[in-house]
């Protein structure tokens, strides 16, 4: 090794403290992008293999029932490339071990395995076997949740008649990677499963030989989605289509979709940030050391050493801890986006979750470290091969201190001389105190911003489950009950309040725009379901006119007092122009509200109920659950209780590790930039304050000069991060809102707690660090040395 | 001791009209004064002068660290103040040997990595063993500077400055930070290697004492040479007295 590159690995060592903290940013930085990227990567690579393997269709359409020889006709329809046809059904389960009832979504596949659309992956067990029409391959999830098997059986109520199901296999469908119950948005894999069984024996149980209720199809290369699904709307408009869609309404689809879009985000954001630190921390470090070591730079230029040599030889101090950065931040970024992936895997039911490491990822992120590297240290150097050696040679000239703003006369007096000799600090180089002040509240602000998801949930779930919804069981019907279901539901044992809602699709259109939407009917909005916003100010329902969630009316471009057009898709099938009487801000995806006796008159018939909200005797729940387990009619039972429990479940599985990791980096950062902060300002004061020791100071008050700096520096910081924080959430908010939910802008007092107190304590930690140095300095020793 | 007034030769280094002058604030501090002057090979020249006589920046000019504000510098007929900034630094690199009051060692490097640190670059250095051998000092190779006295760590920046065979030898108060008996070894030192390698050797000082051990003595006073005197014998450092 060259003296000089000894020189280098010696002063590194050296300064081992200040260098891995700057070493620390970089892989946090790097760490998130390439964990992140390489989970965009694998979520977009899993998603592409899962759907082209099993062949997942272009375009769907459920309707009430139309006759098999419309297969035909629909495959001539021209950008059409194949099409299936199938039978399904959402039926009431009895599941061993579990009290309540389950809900089952039955779909049909054919008795003879042949390859069609949205194909089963066998994960475990086998195909059915024709001629047994009680086999179902049920889904992975909902098998595993519920400790279920191949060679184990649920009871099912199809048609009114309870049949046993026998579970042969074990399966996944590129449709189901997000699992949910129609009408729910979070997944519980223990009340909701997929139960794929004989197109013939759901045929004999539904009443639907010759006929099917789903259709769906690929696209030609090239086709154009909306023709096809304009001819689809004409063709089925009398079989009850609810309207043909594409991937982007495919539900499953879209939860992925915007899954990728929201860690692209990530990418962009975070590394930015820590990236910009570690810019400003090689900075202030080089510049020191470049302060210290000017007669070094002088003696290696008078030695010989050309301005290059010196240059890249103190380039090497912002190198070397990027470099070491990178390798440990590329490390962590695979481990983590290993973890990261097996999370998503938990939530998303991939046929095989492929897990990607890019190199070009790793390559752009080291690339762009390096770059932040050559930024940071670029003053330094400069400087360095600027400086003229006879220069050199010499001492620094003094600092020019000027009387500032607390160097009036009455307020001289008052001041002790260690508080102004922190203040005439600051105010000398008020650029580097105002970017400390600001690399600090960074820390601060990803600290708000990484826990002010966590509110935003908290919010979200009482809303969502306190506020807006206030039942206990929702039982939904599997056709439009006339309003006397009511008598019955009232009859049973242990409910003690009910109220109903008519779920009706239409398509919605102003001017050119239009949507498939469905209206919910209720009652008022002060019962057990209300009308709640993401500020959780409550709402009160017109007796005319529909009210829009806020995205939705954003979608079709409407405002309160615009008049909407109205395609009802099922009944009479209705076209009506209706008044929007307002927007509601709501948290979770698009609504649309309107007065039950209103749409019941829109819709021109008596009157029909979908579902039923139930307030239940909880001392009777067993009873009732078992009547449910056994009503006919019912294709649904959701529970608020258990939705919330699966909820804080997936919440509590993928938020947490997130918000965890990013805590961690924000107290990285936090240190990194105090720690540095105090050990520069204490090289640079280290004669001052010997000095003053040895005019008679003590260690405290020597200490308090040099700490009572940091220590205002820090306290400026918090203020002003929580105000980025706030900004940054915002942002953060905005980013990650789509059309399946919002982030609420909420913010606990606990969040500003919680990063006040992380930041003093690292304050607190690394001041402790850098007193140890300071009460450890020989006198004698730091007054010989020529500064 | 040879006698090397009579035999002047070429002069390896010629001074010619030199001025330097700094502007703080309004007023114009001249440090040196159009001065002229010449050195040959083999010389041992002494530059006296109080501290502000001008003695630091003329061997900051003369050794390519800082450039004069009028006036030529020559090293053997090249103009060395029309120099590039590389052509300087190679000039530095091949030429020059430069020992500083206060060594200026890289406290992170022990002696011999000190002396490597330009046997590395020096097209034909001597091993930085021998190096430190002729100072003295092969049993503290790898002692860091801490770990050395000042005496020592003079010499180590001797051997550094000697070891890539250096023809003009530039040492700035080279006792400056020393005891008398410390100093004196040092000046030991500097002698030997002047005359066993025979380079030119500039040292200047504030001490007049030191001037005996000189084949010729410059005295410079606010920029201007006050005294240019050759000794008829050079007297060994160690018979000099202060």
């Amino acid at each position: 090794m060259k003296p000089l590159q000894r020189k280098l690995w010696r002063e590194l060592l050296r300064l081992k403290g200040q260098m891995l903290a700057v070493a620390a940013v970089v892989a946090c930085g790097i760490s998130v992008f390439v964990s992140m990227s390489s989970v965009k990567y694998s979520l977009e690579a899993s998603r592409e293999r899962y759907y082209s393997r099993f062949r997942f269709a272009d375009v769907f359409v459920q309707l009430k029932r139309a006759p098999e020889f419309y297969r035909e006709t629909v495959s001539r329809i021209p950008g059409v490339a194949s099409v299936s046809t199938r039978i399904y059904a959402d039926v009431t389960l009895d599941v061993p071990g579990l009290d309540e009832p389950a809900t089952g979504r039955l779909v049909s596949i054919p008795e003879y395995r042949t390859p069609v659309l949205n194909d089963l992956f066998l994960k475990k067990g086998r195909y059915i076997e024709p001629g047994k029409p009680e086999e179902v391959i049920a889904s992975k999830p909902f098998l595993e949740a519920n400790h279920l098997a191949p060679g184990d059986r649920v009871a099912a109520v199809i048609n009114g008649r309870k049949k046993e199901l026998l579970i042969v296999g074990m399966g996944l469908s590129p449709e189901y990677i997000y699992e949910v119950q129609p009408g729910s948005f979070f997944p519980d894999k223990r009340r909701f499963g997929v139960f794929w069984m004989s197109r013939r024996a759901l045929e004999s149980a539904l009443n639907m030989s010759g006929a099917f209720n789903d259709l769906s199809l690929t696209l030609a290369h090239g086709a154009s989605e909306k023709d096809v699904i304009m001819q689809l709307d004409h063709l089925f408009r009398r079989y009850g289509s609810l309207g043909a869609y594409g991937r982007s309404e495919q539900l499953s689809d879209r939860f992925i979709v915007d899954e990728i879009k929201q860690v692209g985000i990530q990418i962009t954001f975070l590394p930015l940030v820590f990236l910009a630190v570690a810019v400003f921390l090689l900075n202030i470090v080089l510049r020191r050391i470049v302060a210290t070591q000017r007669d070094q730079i002088a003696v290696l230029k008078a030695l010989g050493y050309s301005n290059e040599d010196v240059g890249l030889h103190y380039l090497g101090f912002a190198m070397i801890p990027t470099a070491v950065g990178a390798v440990v931040g590329t490390l962590l970024g695979a481990w983590l986006g290993r973890g990261l992936m097996n999370i998503y895997g938990d939530v998303y039911n991939f046929a095989e979750l492929v897990y990607y490491f890019r190199f070009e990822d790793v390559a752009l992120s080291v690339l762009l470290s390096f770059a932040a590297a050559v930024v940071g240290a670029l003053g330094a150097v400069r400087s360095a091969v600027q400086l003229p050696p006879a220069e050199a040679m010499r001492p620094d000239s003094p600092v020019i201190y000027k009387p500032g703003i607390f160097d009036g006369e009455a307020l001289r007096k008052k001041i002790p001389v260690p508080v102004r000799i922190i203040v005439r600090n600051l105010e000398r180089r008020p650029w580097k105190a105002a970017l400390s002040v600001l690399m600090i509240s960074l820390a601060v602000a990803i600290l708000i911003a990484g826990r002010y998801t966590y509110d935003s949930v908290d919010r979200m779930v009482l809303v969502e489950f306190n506020e807006k919804h206030r039942e206990d069981v929702t039982v939904i019907f599997n056709n439009p009950m006339p309003p006397s279901v009511a008598y019955t539901i009232a009859s049973l044992d242990g409910v003690q309040e009910h109220e109903y809602y008519r779920e009706e699709p239409v398509r919605m259109s102003f001017g050119h725009r239009r949507r498939r939407q469905s209206i919910k009917g209720i009652r008022s909005a002060e019962g057990l379901q209300r009308l709640v916003d993401k500020s959780n100010r409550r709402f009160s329902l017109p007796t005319d006119g529909i009210v829009l969630t806020s995205t939705l009316a954003d979608i079709l471009g409407v405002r309160a007092g615009d008049r909407l057009q109205i395609d009802f898709l099922q009944g009479k099938q209705l076209h009506r122009e209706l008044l929007v009487s307002g927007t509601i801000d709501e948290i979770l995806g698009l609504s649309a509200y309107m007065n039950l006796d209103a749409l019941n008159r829109l819709a021109g018939d008596g009157g029909a109920l979908n579902a039923a909200y139930l307030r239940i005797d909880q001392s009777k729940s067993g009873k009732l659950y078992a009547a449910f387990k056994k009503m006919p009619g019912v294709s649904g039972i959701m529970m608020l209780k258990a939705m919330k429990e699966s909820f804080d479940e997936l919440i509590a599985q993928s938020m947490t590790t997130s918000t965890l990791i990013l805590t961690s980096f924000a107290c990285v950062l936090a240190f990194a930039v105090v720690y540095n902060g105090a050990r520069i300002s204490l090289s640079e004061r280290a004669r001052e304050l010997t000095s003053l020791r040895v005019l008679g100071m003590t260690r405290g008050e020597v200490s308090f000069i040099l700490l009572g700096e940091q220590a205002l520096l820090t306290l400026l910081a918090i203020p002003v991060g929580f105000l980025i924080g706030i900004g940054l959430s915002a942002l953060l908010a905005r980013a990650l809102s789509s059309e399946l939910y919002r982030l609420p802008l909420v913010f606990s007092a606990y969040n500003f707690l919680f990063a006040f107190m992380v930041i003093i304590l690292v304050s607190v930690v690394s001041a402790l660090l850098v007193k140890k140095r300071l009460t450890g300095l020989d006198l004698v020793e730091v007054l010989k040395t020529r500064e | 001791m040879p006698d090397k007034s009579l035999e002047r030769g070429e002069a390896v280094l010629r001074i010619s009209d030199l001025s330097k002058f700094y502007i703080m604030g309004e007023v114009q501090v001249d440090a040196l004064k159009h001065l002229s002057l010449d050195f040959y090979a083999g010389e041992l020249a002494v530059l006296l002068g109080a501290s502000g006589s001008g003695k630091s920046t003329l061997l900051n000019i003369i050794g390519g660290l800082d450039v004069p504000s009028e006036g030529k510098l020559f090293f053997h007929g090249r103009e060395i103040t029309a120099a590039t900034e590389a052509e300087l630094t190679a000039y530095r690199r091949r030429s020059i040997g430069f020992v500083f009051q206060f060594y200026n060692l890289i406290s992170s490097l022990s002696a011999l990595e000190n002396v490597q640190l330009v046997t590395e670059i020096a097209p034909n250095p001597m091993p930085a063993e021998e190096a430190l051998r002729l100072v003295g000092l092969a049993h503290r190779l790898n002692h860091f500077p801490a770990q050395l006295s000042g005496g020592e760590q003079q010499r180590v920046a001797i051997a550094r400055a000697v070891a890539k065979r250096p023809e003009l030898l530039l040492c700035d108060e080279p006792t400056g930070a020393l005891d008398f008996q410390t100093g004196k070894l040092v000046l030991d030192v500097i002698e030997k290697v002047n005359r066993e390698l025979g380079t030119t050797t500039l040292v200047i000082t504030h001490n007049a004492s030191i001037a005996g051990m000189a084949d010729r003595v410059v005295r410079l006073r606010s920029g201007e040479i006050a005294e240019d005197r050759r000794n008829l014998t050079r007297m060994s450092p160690s018979e000099l007295v202060w």
